[in-house]
């Protein structure tokens, strides 16, 4: 995984609330192999109608939010179904951070695992941002990981960020390496957990 | 002496492995695979790697198995493309696969614990996100991505933060004909979609220990649409009770010492939560949604919102914006939401139980409009077509078909067309969930019969007082 420092460039806001990761990525494009190529379809019936035309009013599909690298939108992204394809789709268009109030639980671990920052800012902020950046031309906006904060003309806010997310998206970890260091210790519980549990192995028919 | 623990306090205590930098390594004792997998399966063949406990792993085709015509070759290329590579990724790997000809079959959270692999206890996870469900036997269950699938097939751990504990009690009688799915509602229009977000909810109070294990398993499959890490409920003997004599369950000996264990699952007196809720079961009404997410639920005697009544600017445009998608008048009644199908199925409602339900309000009734019957599981259907309720479904002009997650998701062919409005006891109204342009009101069971018989929603009580 790419390491993540920090993001500069154009910030396109989404100014709804719950906006779920079936909208990012309409099931059923989940078919899709892991090819790089999501971004076709990042938010398919919201950019596109039925006809395959570009909805002009879709904010990234205007002109001045076309190229976003940052998306700034309502209360509760990427809350429903765990699809990591909405990850990918927003990566592969060029996405790398998003920034809202709330976010799903498994769409922000999702996210630390492909190297897109969810980033957590208060309603107020929210609003700020979202004021800024609703403007005819584009706003180009500063995300730093380092120093947890957010740079928007004039505009300066903190964001959250839960510590082990940022650690890993700071050095690019694959949780999988990690783990095999831990090789022995999963072993010594896996040993003492069949004795202390068990009745947590499947047992089969009689 | 040891301070007093919170349930899920206890269940985190007995899977972890080892800390690290503000995170826990735990061990999963269950990992379900459907074919939505694929990309965590890809994942281990590019590092070559092999799943590391075979044996704790099951795999379920649900997710694209087609609903009618079962025994005959999947006509659709892609889907039969779907269904078989998970037989492929389980064979490879040497993991049981409850397959699309399995008596076994069904959907992944009503197969798990009907088979009893899915136990007090256990941490459970699967890559969807209602894997919540199993959390109505007091096992610790979320849905993962496939980052973090790829990460338990090849290690059968996962690292996890710690979430925040919070308890919904839940006390007094629901009313006659009321569910666990009008309590999910109500709740989750209290606290929001995201109300619940890094929280694990334990439901607690006498309306959940008199809820049947299917009741418990809606409620905590809605525990993620609250956006909660999980939810939980104490197992008691109704557990027990429905889990003695299932195949995978322990017998015996092992039994005995389980059983024992398991009286521990339970929140020690004075445990402090982080956030604690009540609600009154005794007061609800029948809940149904309205607009686009399940927090937009109302009780069915309520009034379409108004955005021109809203203060806050962002929730306007939010009911505005919904209320446009599903095509409603502001201010109009609930009960004159006209609807033109019905969809009974999905892990969220559709084992015997709300099967039975739905039946009773159907039985010697006409359905004004087209619909969908799924059983939860293979075995689901063949209980429903020993009562007969099969014959009640088809009498009142709906089909009865196999099991899957079928239109709850429309990634088999099970669509809802555009601008179509379906009465549907799944779990998710979203934009489109059922088909691009498509209308979702989710409800009861007994409700969305009551709207099939009615041809609009309808609170479904008038119409059990009136059987027999």
């Amino acid at each position: 995984m790419e390491k993540f420092t920090h993001i500069a460039g154009t910030a396109c806001p989404l100014p709804a609330e719950n906006i779920d990761t079936d909208q990012i990525l309409p099931a059923r494009y989940l078919k899709l192999p892991r090819k790089g190529e999501h971004g076709k379809v990042l938010f398919r019936d919201l950019r596109f109608d039925a006809s395959e035309r570009e909805r002009p009013d879709f904010p990234l599909n205007r002109p001045q939010w076309r190229d976003a690298r940052i998306i700034v939108a309502g209360r509760n992204f990427g809350g429903g179904s765990s699809r990591e394809a909405a990850v990918y789709a927003l990566y592969d268009f060029g996405i790398r951070c998003v920034i809202a109030p709330s976010f799903g639980d498994i769409f922000s671990q999702n996210a630390t695992k492909n190297g897109l920052l969810a980033a957590v800012v208060s309603e107020a902020e929210n609003g700020a941002l979202m004021a800024a950046l609703s403007r005819e031309e584009a706003v180009a906006v500063t995300v730093d990981l380092v120093s947890q904060s957010i740079m928007c003309g004039e505009l300066r806010c903190r964001f959250s960020i839960d510590p082990a997310r940022r650690t890993r998206l700071l050095n690019g970890w694959d949780d999988f390496d990690v783990t095999l260091s831990f090789r022995e210790r999963i072993a010594e519980f896996k040993a003492a957990d069949r004795k202390a549990r068990p009745w947590a192995v499947p047992a089969r028919a009689p | 002496m040891t301070a007093p623990m919170t349930l899920f306090d206890k269940l985190w205590s007995l899977h972890e492995i080892v800390q690290r930098d503000g995170e826990s390594l735990l061990w999963v004792d269950r990992h379900y695979v459907h074919e939505g997998s694929f990309h965590a399966f890809s994942r281990l063949s590019e590092r070559g790697a092999t799943v590391a406990e075979p044996g704790l792993t099951f795999g379920v085709a649900d997710h694209y198995v087609p609903t009618r015509g079962r025994g005959a070759p999947i006509a659709n290329p892609e889907i039969a493309r779907m269904v078989s590579q998970l037989e492929k990724n389980t064979a490879d790997q040497d993991i049981t696969l409850f397959g699309l000809n399995d008596r076994r079959q069904g959907i992944v959270h009503v197969v798990g614990p009907e088979l009893g692999l899915t136990l007090p206890g256990l941490l459970v996870v699967c890559g969807d996100s209602h894997t919540s469900t199993h959390g109505a036997f007091g096992a610790f269950a979320f849905g993962i991505g496939a980052s973090e699938v790829a990460h338990v097939l090849m290690t059968q751990t996962l690292w996890q933060k710690k979430p925040l504990r919070m308890r919904i009690n839940a006390d007094g009688e629901l009313a006659e004909g009321l569910g666990a799915k009008d309590l999910a509602l109500a709740i989750i229009a209290k606290i929001g979609a995201d109300g619940a977000a890094g929280h694990a909810i334990e439901f607690a109070g006498s309306a959940i220990r008199a809820l049947s294990m299917e009741g418990r398993m809606t409620l905590c499959n809605m525990a993620i649409e609250a956006g909660g890490r999980c939810g939980i409920v104490a197992p008691d003997t109704t557990t027990l009770e429905y889990l003695r004599g299932r195949e995978f369950a322990p017998k015996g000996d092992t039994l005995e010492k389980a059983m024992k264990d398991w009286s521990e699952l339970t929140s020690d007196s004075g445990a402090r939560f982080d956030r604690e809720m009540s609600i009154d079961a005794t007061t609800l009404a029948p809940f149904v949604t309205w607009g686009i997410s399940p927090e937009d639920a109302l009780p069915i005697d309520g009034n379409v919102p108004d955005p021109a009544d809203e203060q806050r600017p962002a929730r306007a445009r939010y009911i505005k914006d919904a209320v446009d998608y599903m095509g409603l008048e502001p201010g109009s009644k609930l009960t004159d939401i006209g609807i033109d199908r019905i969809f009974i199925g999905s892990c969220t409602n559709a084992r015997i139980e709300d099967l039975r339900a739905a039946a009773a309000i159907l039985a010697n009734r006409v359905s004004k409009v087209p619909g969908l019957v799924s059983p939860g599981s293979s075995s689901v259907k063949r209980q429903a077509e020993q009562e007969g309720l099969d014959r009640l479904f088809r009498d009142a002009g709906l089909e009865w078909a196999d099991s899957g997650c079928s239109m709850c998701v429309g990634i088999n062919g099970d669509l809802v067309a555009a601008g179509e409005r379906c009465a549907s006891t799944t779990n998710r109204n979203f934009r489109g969930r059922q088909g691009v342009g498509a209308r979702t009101h989710i409800m009861s069971p007994a409700m969305v019969a009551a709207a099939a018989v009615c041809g609009h929603l309808a609170d479904p009580r008038p119409l059990m007082a009136r059987k027999d």
